[in-house]
């Protein structure tokens, strides 16, 4: 019993409170950014596979293929062990920063990346998805119009494809919350390592002097109380959004 | 790079292979096992979730929400620590196929669920009506029929499987990732980063492309044999 006061009183302690919402903080932070620049990325993947098939620029299309398959078919922990050693970081990230040592800050853009990149080629794939579910009489009634291949894309092809994957971008915002846990293995910043480093350091904390199960309870549990209250919360919003559209009169088109 | 054109270096990859290979092996074994648990789970709670009992669907219900939540690597060291600081650790490779198990458990429950609920509700009333009691119809009637809707779903979740095989490095796992990390920063065998990690990724790709591309296929075909059969429908009915 008392171990189990001991292990609650960790979350008495503002320190250890503290380091534990910078975890969360870096955890939203990286996979944020990640979605953001994954869909830059994977709409251009998207389009060039989808669009570069004549003459020459097939070679294009099969470079986004290639890009695409090999980054869906192994694992991300292969690319973060690949991005530590053969990533280059630009030099002003030879400081400092958000509370991390250099070492830290190095660590965090090397394995984000990886993750950027990672995330990229499954993006690419759903943007891909929105992409094909616009009808093609939109593209010869955009030419008709006078537009360029550009200008259809921005005006008139993306904004539809877009809002139609809304649902499965977010749905891929958990994923990656859950994949920026892999960044634990290489360093301690986010709220997977920061969880694990609380448990091996745990036994200055709860006054027993040593780590107990219950520890183990605690802060684990804390952490999953964590993870699930931001998932769960979004695919909350998912599953609004996927109501909503299906009580939508659907606009059918005849081919 | 240059490690890549390093003849010293391949000749080290190649040395030692056997390192390669029994990574391979256990990362096989782990998925394997993992698998055979998931089906196990995913039947069983895709089932509860589609049945008549308020309490047995809400049980699935929180299983799936849990656990989809929630992320693998912390479902994992949750699982290794609790049992290891109480002094009942079952080893890595048992512990890692129960956490993969339990986890891909939930995504294949969900693929079941969707699978069973496509199957248009007059089925049902059909086999009730014939007499089917619940193990009959679902084994006869609904299960044969939502199949084909399961399978592709299902062998994404088999890929998705084998790549998260990748998670038991957190916990000293002995399977491919783990095994070609420990290879590349080892004392004797240290260095060969990029051969080592093409032959690990490679091994990877030939297991889990071949099973997505076939997913993929299924899936187009699928929906194109929806979308004949609807423009055929359409043309019927306006006759």
């Amino acid at each position: 019993m008392s171990t189990i006061a001991a292990s609650f009183s960790m979350l008495k302690n503002p320190a250890i409170i503290q380091y534990i919402l910078k975890g969360v903080g870096f955890t939203l932070v990286i996979a944020v950014v990640a979605v953001a620049v994954g869909i830059l990325l994977g709409s251009i993947l998207a389009m060039v596979r989808n669009y570069c098939t004549s003459g020459r620029s097939r070679i294009f299309k099969w470079i986004a293929s290639i890009y695409i398959e090999i980054f869906r078919n192994t694992p991300l922990l292969l690319w973060i062990f690949i991005c530590l050693v053969f990533c280059p970081t630009p030099g002003f990230l030879d400081h400092k920063m958000f509370g991390l040592t250099t070492v830290e800050v190095k660590l965090l853009f090397k394995a984000a990346t990886a993750l950027v990149l990672f995330t990229s080629s499954v993006i690419a794939e759903i943007v891909r998805g929105g992409l094909n579910s616009v009808a093609h009489g939109q593209f010869e009634a955009g030419h008709s119009q006078g537009f360029n291949i550009v200008q259809i894309m921005v005006h008139i092809v993306l904004p539809q494809a877009y809002r139609n994957i809304i649902p499965t971008l977010l749905s891929q915002v958990i994923t990656t919350i859950k994949d920026s846990s892999y960044l634990a293995n290489v360093a301690v910043i986010e709220l997977m390592a920061r969880t694990r480093q609380l448990l091996s350091s745990a036994y200055a904390y709860n006054g027993t002097g040593q780590v107990n199960v219950s520890d183990v309870f605690v802060l684990f549990g804390v952490a999953c109380v964590i993870y699930f209250v931001i998932n769960f919360s979004l695919s909350c919003v998912v599953r609004s959004i996927q109501k909503r559209r299906a009580k939508q009169p659907v606009l059918v088109v005849k081919e | 790079m240059s490690g890549l054109l390093s003849a010293d270096a391949w000749a080290k990859v190649w040395t030692y292979r056997s390192t390669f290979l029994l990574g391979l092996l256990n990362t096989v074994e782990t998925a394997l096992f993992a698998l055979i648990l998931a089906f196990a789970l995913g039947i069983l709670f895709g089932l509860m979730a589609t049945c008549g009992s308020k309490i047995l669907r809400g049980i699935a219900r929180v299983y799936v929400e849990l656990i989809q939540n929630t992320p693998l690597l912390l479902q994992l060291c949750f699982l290794y620590y609790a049992l290891a600081f109480a002094g009942k650790s079952l080893g890595i490779l048992v512990t890692g196929i129960i956490a993969l198990g339990v986890y891909t458990g939930a995504y294949m429950s969900e693929v079941i669920r969707a699978g069973i609920q496509s199957i248009p509700k007059g089925q049902f009333e059909a086999a009730h009506s014939q007499g089917f009691h619940y193990g009959g119809m679902m084994y006869h009637i609904i299960l044969p029929q939502s199949i084909k809707i399961i399978l592709p779903p299902m062998v994404n979740q088999v890929v998705n499987l084998i790549k998260n095989t990748s998670c038991l490095y957190i916990v000293g796992g002995a399977d491919l990732i783990s095994l070609t990390y420990s290879f590349v920063t080892g004392a004797n065998t240290g260095g060969a980063y990029a051969p080592a990690y093409l032959v690990s990724g490679l091994l990877f790709f030939i297991i889990c492309f071949p099973l997505s591309n076939l997913a993929s296929k299924w899936e187009n075909s699928l929906k194109m044999r929806e979308k004949e059969r609807a423009v055929a429908a359409a043309a019927a009915a306006e006759g």
